[in-house]
Formats: C-alpha cells, structure tokens, sequence
C-alpha cells in the first residue's frame, strides 16, 4: 500500500493527544521535555540546516525567553501573554543581532553566536534588581493541582513544537527555504543569482529564535525557578545541534526523530549509568560524527524515498 | 541610445597593485563582444566589478543609463545582468533542475518554485542537458557543468550575459557546440560580452573585440583589426617579435 508510512505519524498523532489522559506525571514530564527539544532542534534547522550557519544561539534565545516571560509574569502579566510578549522581544534581539553576526561565516559564526549566550547570562547576573542575579528568580506557580499543570505545560510545549514544526515545513516548501539552500551550498553563488542573502539569513535566524523563545518562556512557567546558569547552559544550544544532525540536518522530520531518539538514549543513559551518563553521550556524539554525519533520515536504508532536492555528494 | 553597459574610467585596486587601470568600454545592445588579453590582465575583474562582486574602487558603471557601481550583487542580479564563472560552480548537492530554477525563482523573477522549475526544463532542453536534470550537479561532465552555468544564467532572464571563459578545459567537439549556443543566445536578443582565450572563438562570434593589458584597455576594434593591432601583438607576443612582425609588414 501506498501510503502506509502514513500509519507511523498517525499513531504519533493519536498518542501526542491520548498522552496527557493516560500517562503518569512521569511520563508526561518526560514528554513535555521531548517536545520542548522538538521546538528547539527544529528551530536550529532553519539556521543550521537549512541555511548550513552553524548557530550555537540556542541558548541565548531560551535563556532570554525564560527570564522575558519570568519577569513579566513576576510584574503580573498573566502567563500566556507573558509568554507571547517574551516571544516577541526575542525575536526582535535576534533580528537586530542577526544582522551583525550573519556577515561572519562559518566558525566565526559559530563562535560569535555562542557569545550570545554568554553574554547574555553576565549582563542578567549584573541586573539583580530586576532579574534576582545569581540567586535566580521564583516565577509565580499557579494554584491548580499538580497533575492539571503537568498536562497544561504539556500542551503548552505540545503547541510550541507544533508551530515550530509546521514552520519548518512551510519554510522547506518557500522561495525562502530554496534560498536558505542555495546559502548553505555556495553563499557566494546564491548572491549572484540574485538571492538577497542578508535578508534571507537575518529571517531565517529570527525565526529560529522564536520557538525557542516561547520554550524557554513555558519553560519557565513550568519549572517556576530560573537562574542564570541553568537557563542559558549551553546544553541548549548543544543538544539541538546533535539532535538535529543526528536525525538529518536540512530535512523537516530529521530534528524530530532526533530529537525523540536522543532524549530517549539520554533518559536510559542518565537513568542507569548517572556517574558516567556525559561520557557516553559524549561517545555516542563521535560515532554519530563517524557512522552517520549526514544523519539517519539520509542513511542509505531510507535514501529512495528522499526527495530530488536532496541527492547526495558523492 | 543610451548604451546597455558603459564603464567610465574605471579602476580597481587591489593594495598596491592596478587590476583595472581606468577603463572606458561601452556595449550596446544586441552585441557580442569579446574581451580578450593575456593572462592577469584584469577581464575577470572586469566581470567582478561590473556584477559587484569586486566593486570598482574609481569611475562609474551604468546599465541602462543607470548607475550600478554600488549596488550588491543581488541587486545587479535582478537588473538583469548574469554571469558564467571561469571556474564552475553550481551548487553541488542539488541536482541540475534546481541548480538552474535558482536562477529563475530569484533573480529571473518567478513567483513560485513550481513556476521556477518549469522554466528550468525549458533552459534545460535550450542548452541540451534534459538527460541530466534529476542528476546531482557535482556529478556532470565538465561541459555539462559548464553548459549548466550557461543554463543557469539564462533562466536569470538577463540583458546582459557575461561569459567568462566558457570554452576553457574544452575539447575541440565541445567547443564548437558551445560556440553554437552562444550564438543562439545573442538572437534571443540577449547582449553577451565573452571573455575568451581562444581566437577562434572571438573571430567567428565577436562583432567587436577589446583587449585587456596590465589593466588597460589598448585596443577596441573589429575582430580583424585588433589582430593587426601591433600593440596587442606586443601584448601577446613581447615586444621582440612585434618589432620584427612589424618589420616584415613594412
């Protein structure tokens, strides 16, 4: 049957929207997180695979997005608009950042926008009168029992890697996205062809900063304290980056079947081997460099049913 | 009637050494020109400057009576002036359809990508490589990959083609099919200035001929007239054998 890779999606679907009714709080948790890196790994891509700009900016936009919405729901903003106004001014530091860091090409890129985060994180430090510095930031918890707010954050995050999702499908199918790949494939080439490369980066990096924005914002709401160190760790920035190339790079399903594989090893990981659980993600990082650099999507087994715009080098 | 390109005394730099030494050259529309000249004798940075790539660092270039000297590539792109690179460079993991919609989605003007790929085919089929469309870039021949430049650049739907050296690394065959297409552009009514080394190719498609030397243009004439031209004898030749060239003549 033609479009029995159809049934695979479909069972994801029913269990996203069965899960909150039949899992524990456990389970949910665990969820909630997956999704959230779903956001976050799709959103790189529009950056990193897409646009092949190696971002590590992740972070920055999470952090920023988790102290906005924090703040704003700490001055009495409630806590979905707090949540949307800290989207916005995310995006908008990213823009503006955008513009000046996207001259810079490859490592320089990478470096320039890992400093973001760091950045970021000092200047929060120094702010205590507004952000409580070091000593983080309560963010008011709501008065509703625990299981409804484990399912409200759930279809919070549920949302967020959704829109990020079909962002990243409209994106692949847009003039915008051909542009996006023809930068990632000869940056130079692109301009003469008459693509405006500045204004095509610049958007592709302000939308890569919107969900992870939200992400951090809901994130914040959930776990109701933040602190600088633990809101722009670099992991952020990191994880995304694995989970994307470990699904495929450039693709629309490749950071969410990274992102599900990852989160699950790290769980068995992190749940049976605690003392040594970075080392053998670190090991499982090398060979996925070695074995699979063009991600599992483009593993051989499953290179038929890629579509023509994604032959591979030879 | 304002010419389609005219470049008013410019030059460009490069620290302390003169790529381009005040050069004036016009084109009008409809004309095949050659740009010919020794080896580092600023014709590809003739190409950089006019698309942008490598602004000018003194004088003016107008396209259509419009000044385009500051313009970004992209831009100078969607007036309508296209290019070929020496060196081939299509975008290696798409395949050749796409590599050639590129052109026509952004700077060729076409609103969708499906419209894009449409036109594509039809580039495709023009430069002969239909065969090939669905076969990754970095895996043609190199007349294929070079004919796929030719492609790509007409599906910028250009006024101006700027080929440089299309016919290098060909073989005999190759190069009187090449040539073949280069003449079919020019009756689409596209302008094409075609910087080349091999004179067969200039004297048999070329209704003008300026010759590049140390950065300055030392000749701009009819084909035949220019391979007289006792100073682009020199340029080629050295001195030596122009004095004695010139000897025989008198």
């Amino acid at each position: 049957m033609k479009r029995a890779w159809l049934i695979g999606p479909a069972a994801a679907v029913v269990l996203l929207i069965a899960l909150p009714f039949i899992g524990n709080n456990y389970i949910l948790r665990i969820a909630t997180s997956m999704l959230m890196y779903v956001a976050l790994a799709s959103s790189w891509n529009y950056i990193g695979g897409f646009a092949g700009y190696p971002s590590f900016a992740t972070a920055a936009f999470f952090g920023l997005g988790a102290y906005a919405g924090g703040i704003l729901q700490f001055k009495g903003v409630p806590m979905v608009a707090a949540w949307l106004i800290a989207g916005v001014i995310v995006t908008a530091f990213a823009s503006a950042v955008g513009r000046a860091i996207l001259r810079l090409r490859g490592h320089y890129f990478a470096i320039a926008s890992l400093v973001i985060a760091d950045v970021l994180r000092e200047v929060i430090n120094g702010m205590t009168g507004v952000t409580g510095g070091g000593m983080g930031l309560n963010v008011p918890v709501m008065k509703i029992d625990v299981t409804t707010q484990a399912r409200l954050f759930y279809a919070a995050m549920l949302a967020v890697a959704v829109l990020a999702v079909v962002t990243s499908a409209l994106l692949d199918r847009s003039r915008i996205g051909f542009g996006l790949r023809c930068i990632e494939q000869n940056e130079d080439v692109a301009l003469r062809l008459g693509v405006h490369t500045a204004r095509y980066k610049t958007i592709a990096f302000a939308l890569s900063s919107i969900y992870p924005a939200l992400a951090g914002a809901v994130y914040a709401s959930w776990v109701s304290y933040i602190d600088p160190a633990e809101a722009f760790d670099v992991l952020f920035s990191i994880k995304p980056i694995i989970m994307a190339l470990l699904g495929g790079a450039g693709t629309v399903a490749g950071p969410i079947v990274g992102a599900f594989i990852f989160q699950a090893m790290e769980e068995l990981v992190w749940r049976n081997f605690l003392s040594v659980h970075l080392g053998l993600l670190g090991l499982i990082v090398v060979l996925l460099i070695l074995f699979l650099p063009q991600g599992l999507l483009r593993h051989r087994l499953l290179r038929p049913r890629m579509r023509p715009l994604l032959v591979k080098a030879p | 009637m304002t010419p389609l390109l005219e470049l008013e005394h410019v030059s460009r730099t490069f620290g302390g050494l003169k790529a381009l030494d005040d050069v004036s050259l016009r084109l009008e529309e409809g004309e095949i020109v050659g740009l010919i000249g020794p080896n580092g004798a600023g014709k590809t940075t003739l190409v950089n400057v006019v698309t942008g790539v490598t602004p000018a660092t003194r004088g003016r270039v107008l396209f259509r009576g419009a000044t385009i000297e500051r313009l970004s590539p992209d831009r100078i792109a969607h007036l309508g002036i296209a290019r070929t690179s020496q060196i081939v460079q299509p975008f290696p993991r798409m395949n050749a359809l796409d590599n050639v919609a590129g052109g026509a989605l952004f700077a060729g003007g076409c609103r969708t990508l499906a419209a894009a790929r449409e036109k594509a085919h039809e580039h495709l089929a023009f430069t002969g490589l239909s065969d090939v469309a669905d076969q990754a870039a970095s895996t043609l021949t190199l007349a294929d990959r070079k004919r796929l430049e030719l492609a790509r650049g007409l599906a910028m739907n250009p006024k101006l083609l700027l080929l440089d050296e299309v016919n290098a690394g060909l073989n005999a065959a190759e190069i009187d099919s090449a040539l073949d297409l280069v003449r079919a552009i020019a009756a689409r009514g596209v302008t094409i200035l075609v910087i080349e080394h091999l004179m067969k190719v200039v004297l048999n498609a070329c209704s003008r001929v300026a010759v590049l030397h140390h950065g300055q243009l030392i000749a701009d004439a009819a084909p035949n007239d220019v391979v007289r031209d006792p100073k682009v004898i020199e340029a080629y030749l050295g001195t030596k054998f122009a004095a004695r060239h010139a000897a025989r003549l008198a």
